[in-house]
């Protein structure tokens, strides 16, 4: 008992949790600025961000319905804190482990965009409205690549628990070329995401403002940029634990620091394809990920059983 | 543009940490006026020309002026100096010029007070 | 007329995607435009009427301020004309002299827009690099000048700074640095796909839609009017330099940007023409400080368009009435063309596209009587009370406020 409140509240859950974002923030913000030759921010600047904003004034507007405006931030920030106990961190096992993992995870990757969807529709101003359809309609366009890359990963190594999954890729070093494709894929869609450049539509700051979030201040925007932080740290893990190899039998200390590696270097690749390209329109970036993502990504499927009646287990 | 992209990577910053390192402004720049007043007779023509009313030159004494500027009234046009038939005023570099209250924003040029008033 | 699933959205007067406060209320479906109603007004400062209080000299810094970006096309439309009522003849190293920093302002204007238009489109790098480079300019007329905006270099019957052999070559020192990163930016747009998708197809304004609504500058050029006020009307020293004018086909905001590249490397090529040929000689010539009575035109080609003043005089020492039209008023009665069924998303670069500064364009207020259909000229005290009144009504009193402010100053 006292060891799943350590594992739920200190590491890998909320404290860990709550560190890693601000470093990954940082990081990201960083790499940003100096991609576009500017000095940057110092390194404590999300941590003073996230106290100013807890220490400002919540305004809810009159219209808005308080109970749904208030809880939002509070499911997206568990529902991503939840996913990171699946996940493999300190070795081939992760915290809580069992077949069929993988989905339990994509699905609690879901919900953070559907409490945007909600937060921003009851906050009755027309431009959350917007950005909140928007944001659904974005749900719908990245997801199917995103899941599709992942479960063929699934299915190569034909089981659907991701410690299982880390293990056999461990254990058959050459196959995680064949999910090259895949990551490229996936490392895209992780981009729409987690709402960033090109796809950051739902958020557009010089079209609606900002999005879902207009209403929000002061606590609950602390709560949700953190819950965006965490959301990062959590699809960067995940991307690391199904197409990066790692575990190889070292001691602990070395796997947790090849994990961190992992998840530096696609918060880099993040924030590089974050300063290449420009904001897409809705309608574009739909075109796009089901004329080109969703076959590549189909395309990656085939590959994945093809290769599984061929190559010997 | 993803080659420009890496090369900005380890290049030095286009943007310096204001204000731990301060880059000053090129020679020329228009910043505060100084007054000199061994030099000033009381013509006011500075004051007839300023776009603001930002100078006040009074009598200080026997043929002895003194000049009163307030630091928020003026932009810095330097037409003053140019209007000055005796060359009294002159523009300097010196821009940081905010203060806390308004009061201290009148600065006043007269023969006794030392070199940079109202610092 | 509200039809069912239509949504209204109020985009300013503040709203980030606008750099000055207008109102453009747009009627949404989904996500497509279906009506927009422009208003503007916000940015109106009384500047006309502050012109009448002051003298010519005075008025000099005051015009200039009417906007930071195109601060030395104001002053310098302005001195034309005043010049021309007193007969002053300007010495033509005065003219070379603000030809070059009028050729300097329209170059930083124009990297300013290339800015503005990656920032409304989510491409901040491309803010980032032009403003960088930007910076080259504003410390060349920094040391030129002597401020970054709002220069002050103009004065009655010529102009107030000399330029020496080590600045100009500083300026040539720069149009190198600049013209290689121009080229550069010409590439990226022809080239990059997701710039290339926001771009092209937005915002499109036919060549005979742009005669009929009377757009001018790039807006108009884009369109393929071949419309320049350095070519058909040349003022200070344009008519001794070789360019051409820039137009384009596409008549879309691809065209727009296309068109204001081109300008880019026309005005390297004239700035080092200008340091070529510049002639010695005096810097300006004296003027009287009474004007004799009389009224002229000018126009001048700003980095926006055509802008145009008129100047009337009494003989005293301050100007009877002083007259603004900058050109963004011509091109805004476009942008309701411009955004009929095209997306939300379209909003901001089109509205972006026209270059639009509107403390340029705030200046006179025309009171329509529409329920007797005379036009009806309202004095200044009358609408300055009948304002005061209206914020009673509302409930707020300015009479304490007004007693704080005379304390500070």
């Amino acid at each position: 008992m006292a060891k799943a409140l350590f594992h739920i509240l200190i590491f890998p859950g909320l404290f860990f949790l709550f560190i890693f974002g601000f470093i990954a923030e940082y990081v990201d913000r960083k790499l940003y600025a100096r991609f576009q030759n500017r000095v940057g921010p110092p390194w404590f600047q999300p941590v003073a961000d996230f106290i100013k904003l807890m220490s400002k004034e919540e305004i809810i507007p009159e219209e808005a319905d308080t109970t749904v405006f208030k809880l939002m931030p509070i499911f997206a920030l568990s529902a991503c804190a939840t996913a990171i106990l699946y996940i493999p961190i300190l070795g081939e096992r992760s915290i809580f482990s069992f077949n069929g993992d993988v989905i339990v995870v994509l699905y609690l990757l879901t919900i953070p965009t559907l409490t945007y969807f909600l937060g921003g529709w009851y906050s009755r101003s027309v431009f959350s409205m917007i950005g909140a359809v928007r944001g659904l309609t974005q749900l719908f366009a990245y997801e199917v690549p995103l899941f599709l890359c992942i479960l063929a990963s699934a299915l190569l190594a034909d089981t659907w628990s991701l410690s299982e999954m880390v293990t056999f890729y461990n254990h058959h070093l050459g196959y995680w070329f064949c999910n090259i494709l895949g990551f490229a894929v996936a490392l895209i869609s992780l981009l729409g995401k987690l709402e960033k450049v090109p796809f950051d539509i739902p958020e557009a700051e010089t079209e609606i403002v900002a999005g879902s979030f207009t209403e929000y201040g002061g606590r609950l925007l602390a709560l949700i940029r953190m819950a965006f932080n965490i959301e990062m740290v959590v699809g960067a893990s995940l991307l690391a634990a199904v197409f990066l190899p790692f575990g190889l039998n070292l001691h602990p200390a070395a796997i947790f620091l090849l994990y961190l590696i992992q998840v530096f270097l696609i918060i880099a690749a993040i924030s590089f394809l974050r300063s290449l390209f420009a904001r897409l329109r809705l309608d574009q970036m739909i075109n796009l990920c089901w004329k080109y993502f969703a076959p590549l990504a189909f395309l990656q499927v085939l590959i994945n059983l093809v290769l599984k009646g061929m190559l010997p287990r | 543009m993803a080659k420009l992209l890496i090369q900005s990577l380890f290049k030095k910053p286009a943007t310096i940490n204001y204000p731990a390192i301060r880059s000053g402004m090129p020679k020329g720049f228009r910043g505060k006026l100084k007054f000199n007043a061994q030099m000033c007779i009381g013509c006011k023509m500075c004051m007839r020309d300023c776009p603001t009313g930002a100078i006040e030159i009074r009598e200080a004494g026997e043929k002895q002026f003194e000049a009163e500027i307030n630091l928020g009234k003026c932009i810095y046009c330097g037409q003053c100096v140019d209007s000055c038939l005796k060359k009294a005023l002159e523009i300097t570099s010196e821009f940081e010029l905010a203060r806390l209250e308004p009061d201290k924003l009148k600065v006043i040029f007269n023969a006794k007070t030392k070199d940079n008033p109202g610092e | 007329m509200h039809e069912p699933g239509e949504v209204k959205i109020p985009i300013g007067p503040q709203h980030p995607a606008l750099k000055e406060p207008e109102s453009f209320l747009i009627n949404l479906h989904g996500e497509k435009i279906t009506a927009v109603s422009v208003r503007l007004g916000y940015n109106h400062r009384g500047i006309e009427k502050a012109c009448e209080e002051r003298t010519y000299v005075q008025d000099l810094y005051l015009v200039e301020r009417i906007c930071g970006i195109c601060s030395h096309s104001h002053s310098t439309c302005f001195v034309q004309a005043v010049e021309e009522i007193a007969g002053i003849e300007v010495p033509a190293r005065a003219k070379y002299i603000r030809t070059l920093i009028a050729e300097l302002e329209r170059i930083h204007s124009h990297l300013l827009w290339l800015g503005v238009a990656g920032h409304e489109i989510g491409f901040d790098t491309l803010l980032m690099y032009t403003w960088r480079d930007r910076e080259v300019v504003m410390d060349l007329l920094a040391t030129l000048t002597g401020n970054r905006v709002n220069y002050g270099i103009n004065t009655l019957g010529g102009v107030r700074r000399d330029i020496n052999s080590e600045q100009k070559e500083e300026v040539l020192k720069a149009m190198g640095i600049l013209e290689e990163r121009t080229k550069y930016y010409i590439e990226l747009a022809q080239g990059e796909t997701t710039v290339v998708k926001r771009l092209a197809g937005v915002g499109i304004l036919s060549y005979e839609d742009a005669q009929r609504l009377g757009t001018v500058g790039p807006t108009a050029r884009a369109s393929g009017i071949e419309r320049d006020t350095r070519k058909d009307d040349p003022y200070a020293a344009y008519a001794e330099l070789d360019f051409k004018v820039i137009t384009s086909s596409h008549c879309d905001v691809y065209g727009r940007t296309i068109v204001r590249l081109g300008e880019l490397m026309e005005s390297y090529s004239m700035v080092r023409q200008i340091i070529q040929k510049i002639p010695d000689g005096p810097i300006s010539v004296k003027s009287p400080r009474k004007i004799p009575a009389g009224e002229a035109v000018s126009r001048y080609e700003a980095p926006r368009g055509e802008d145009f003043h008129y100047v009337r005089s009494n003989g005293t020492e301050k100007p009877d009435r002083v007259k603004v039209r900058a050109p963004t008023l011509a091109n805004i009665q476009a942008v309701s063309k411009m955004l009929e069924d095209r997306y939300l998303a379209d909003m901001p670069i089109v509205v972006a596209a026209i270059d639009p500064c509107f403390s340029c364009t705030d200046r006179l207020i025309a009171i329509r009587d529409t329920e007797r259909k005379r036009k009806n000229t309202v004095p200044w005290e009358t609408v300055r009370l009948k304002g005061i009144e209206w914020y009673k009504m509302q409930g707020i009193d300015f009479t304490s406020l007004n007693k704080k402010l005379t304390k500070i100053f």
